[in-house]
């Protein structure tokens, strides 16, 4: 039968005769992986038996808990580009992963999940630690498979690489039974080149492209929309060399964050709900709509009935179901964009619209009355999570990685922090995961060693996963934790002050003392609530060496504006 | 946009859990599957699904992208109605007693096209392929007389056209 199958057919090249936990750790080191991220149990032993004796080659990282573990797997990928791979037992090891794995697939993060699964004759009689974790992880991996044989181990795995890197990446799950593990096979590996049922690039369709530079071309109010697409893709030198020859303003979702210094003359600001005035005011006023490697998430959409509606969209994109999913295209033009814009870069003429950025600079300058300005420099006593970045980013220069967690902070971060270099900002975009900055930001650590990483982090998500503080004391990660402490779940508060009448139901949050928990961690602290005291504290915050606890006292009732009201159109942004 | 009955092919690897990929992404939209029918193809080792369902083009479009993105899919197309040639497969049980009371049951047979596939001591098999509507017909005449067991097969279809999507999974797999 011509199916394709995992256990490739034999050569006559000598051939190792090991175990199939030797046989991952191997193919771990054929992959350049030298950095995994996981936590052991039972079903997983024999893998961690190998690990043992290539700690030299092979840093593991023991978080406190799975779902830390995989997402510092996921801020080492989103930093490096390199997949992140993660380790984890059967049963509650491979099920506390999950999170970190539906965040990997909504914000395409390439991950190589391996987990540890009950001995194939126990498979589905409810074992100790057995849970179907090949059924349940189906939703949310690009791909996944279990090994009940060891002659699989390198077939699979080298499918997971090149499928997990390849194309839209996303996280792969590849569970390996312990009797596959233990089972000695003839060990040979090759990298998987390509698998004949799945097309990592849509075909080019050179006509879309003149049709898309025709549209260009004759547009009087072009206006692009960026993503992570870009930073995929590693195609922003392209992506600049396009909107700078045709003098396009350009705003970006919060995953193409960082893919544009932020002080490009054609970076016009952030995109969605709590994005920049100008970029969803204009959005229904430009008359075609450039998407570079983008997904039009609701979040940057708003109503999608009141979506630029007056504009011909051209949709640059890999993943051609993301076609016409929320957004119609005009023309659409599939493709890695690091292939399709020099094509279209090509074509187009060379242009600028100063009339069209001005009305830009014209929004940019109201935000700033309405609600910058007061939020960088307040005028009250109240200290705003908008000046503690604004103070970050003179000192950083906008060089430093910024991970965030998941709520208001998130959204200043992502608004004020500055940006030059790419693969800069990581962030829980497509699932919101509270929890995901502290694990996140020392993978990111370990995947930028040459790099300031700070974290910034609200009061209710560093709570959720704060055991994560003995990975750093462990791992002697140099990550900068900012704690911007509001004693409330931020978000949800706002939206209850100004959509529930002010209920607020279970958002309070009365806090440990996070001084006293992060010292017993052996992490330096200091806490800040005064302004005088701020600029000092951080200036020491990121010139010390070695990890640091920063926590500043924020308003408590602060709000993130401007606010595209869920279920409004972006043109019917509010200011205040 | 009015909902309407499609019918989806899908090409596959013969992978175990396919199914369930497949079907999660229906799920997912809480689109309920009418039918799933899988199958080998024309094709050597390559599976065939074949779907029915009732929904709107614009979501029936996403759902069939979303099938063919997942890596052990081959290709997945949707047709309508009128773009293809199908069939279901239907299994009555009725007493045997009930071909003692004359010819009326001999006679609904061959009006509907039907035939017998046994006939035992206490019961008889009977075997109807065709459109749902069909197979329904001859429900409603044999209902009089007891049905015991009725089971129906999901759609199965091919195209209307003269090589579908095979060509395409032939250059994908040669």
């Amino acid at each position: 039968m011509e199916t394709e199958s995992i256990t490739k057919p034999k050569s006559n090249k000598e051939k190792l005769h090991i175990s199939g936990a030797e046989a991952v750790v191997k193919i771990l080191l054929q992959e350049q992986i030298n950095v995994v991220f996981g936590y052991p149990g039972g079903a997983i032993m024999p893998v961690y038996d190998s690990l043992y004796d290539e700690q030299e080659s092979i840093h593991h990282v023991l978080a406190r808990h799975e779902q830390g573990a995989i997402h510092a797997a996921q801020g080492y990928a989103r930093v490096s580009g390199k997949p992140g791979v993660c380790l984890a037992t059967s049963g509650p090891g491979a099920t506390n992963l999950i999170t970190g794995i539906a965040d990997a697939q909504i914000d395409s993060t390439p991950l190589v999940c391996i987990t540890g699964q009950v001995p194939s004759s126990l498979l589905g009689s409810d074992a100790f630690q057995e849970t179907d974790i090949i059924g349940i992880s189906m939703p949310v991996t690009k791909w996944n498979y279990q090994v009940t044989e060891a002659s699989e181990i390198p077939g699979a795995l080298a499918k997971a690489f090149y499928i997990a890197k390849s194309g839209r990446p996303g996280p792969v799950l590849i569970d390996i039974t312990k009797d596959a593990q233990f089972q000695m096979l003839d060990f040979e590996y090759e990298k998987c080149t390509q698998v004949r049922s799945y097309k990592p690039k849509p075909e080019l369709d050179l006509s879309n492209i003149e049709k898309a530079a025709e549209l260009i071309n004759q547009a009087e109010r072009p206006f692009v929309l960026f993503g992570q697409g870009v930073i995929l893709a590693n195609a922003e030198q392209e992506f600049k060399t396009f909107i700078e020859k045709t003098g396009i303003p350009s705003a970006w979702t919060i995953l193409g964050l960082s893919a544009l210094e932020t002080d490009h003359p054609l970076n016009v600001g952030m995109l969605g709900m709590h994005g920049n005035y100008g970029p969803n005011l204009l959005t229904n006023e430009c008359d075609v709509l450039i998407a570079v490697g983008m997904r039009f998430d609701d979040r940057v959409t708003g109503n999608l009935d009141k979506y630029a509606k007056q504009a011909k969209v051209i949709h640059l994109e890999i993943d051609p179901a993301e076609i016409d999913k929320n957004v119609k295209a005009a023309i659409p033009v599939l493709g890695d964009v690091k292939t399709t814009l020099p094509l279209l870069t090509e074509k187009v003429k060379a242009n600028s619209h100063e009339q069209w950025l001005h009305r830009f600079n014209e929004c940019t300058e109201i935000e700033h009355e309405k609600v910058i300005d007061e939020e960088l420099n307040p005028g009250s006593e109240v200290l705003t999570m908008g000046e503690v970045i604004h103070i970050i980013n003179k000192y950083t220069g906008g060089d430093a990685v910024i991970v965030t967690d998941v709520g208001q902070h998130q959204m200043v971060a992502c608004r004020y922090a500055k940006f030059s270099k790419s693969k800069s900002n990581i962030t829980s975009g497509g699932l919101g995961t509270m929890g995901f900055g502290l694990p996140a930001a020392i993978g990111a650590k370990l995947g930028a060693l040459d790099r300031t990483v700070i974290a910034v982090i609200g009061d209710g998500g560093f709570q959720m996963t704060i055991q994560e503080l003995a990975t750093i004391y462990q791992t002697k990660a140099k990550v900068k934790v900012l704690l911007l402490n509001n004693e409330f779940l931020g978000m949800v508060r706002q939206w209850q002050q100004l959509f529930f009448d002010k209920r607020y139901s279970a958002t309070e949050m009365i806090n440990p003392d996070f001084q006293t928990i992060v010292r017993g961690f052996h992490i330096p602290t200091e806490k800040v609530s005064e302004r005088s005291l701020l600029e000092p504290a951080i200036k020491e915050f990121l010139e010390y060496d070695g990890a640091y606890f920063l926590e500043v006292m924020v308003g408590k009732e602060n709000n993130v504006f401007p606010m595209v009201p869920s279920g409004a159109g972006v043109s019917e942004i509010r200011l205040e | 946009m009015e909902k309407q009955e499609f019918t989806i092919t899908v090409y596959t690897e013969n992978h175990v859990g396919l199914l369930h990929r497949i079907s999660i992404i229906f799920t997912k939209r809480k689109v309920n599957i009418e039918s799933i029918t899988a199958s080998d193809s024309e094709r050597d080792g390559i599976h065939r699904y074949t779907i029915a369902i009732t929904e709107t083009e614009e979501i029936v479009a996403k759902i069939v992208k979303q099938i063919e993105k997942q890596v052990e899919v081959l290709k997945a197309v949707y047709y309508k109605n009128k773009e293809v040639v199908q069939q279901e497969l239907a299994l009555y049980k009725i007493p045997t007693e009930s071909l003692t009371d004359g010819l009326e049951i001999e006679r609904i047979v061959r009006q509907h096209n039907a035939r017998f596939l046994t006939i035992e001591k206490n019961f008889v098999v009977i075997e109807k392929s065709g459109f749902r509507r069909e197979t329904k017909a001859l429900f409603d005449d044999l209902e009089p007389f007891g049905i015991n067991e009725f089971v129906r097969s999901g759609r199965i279809a091919v195209s209307r056209e003269e090589f579908g999507i095979g060509e395409e999974v032939k250059k994908m797999t040669t």
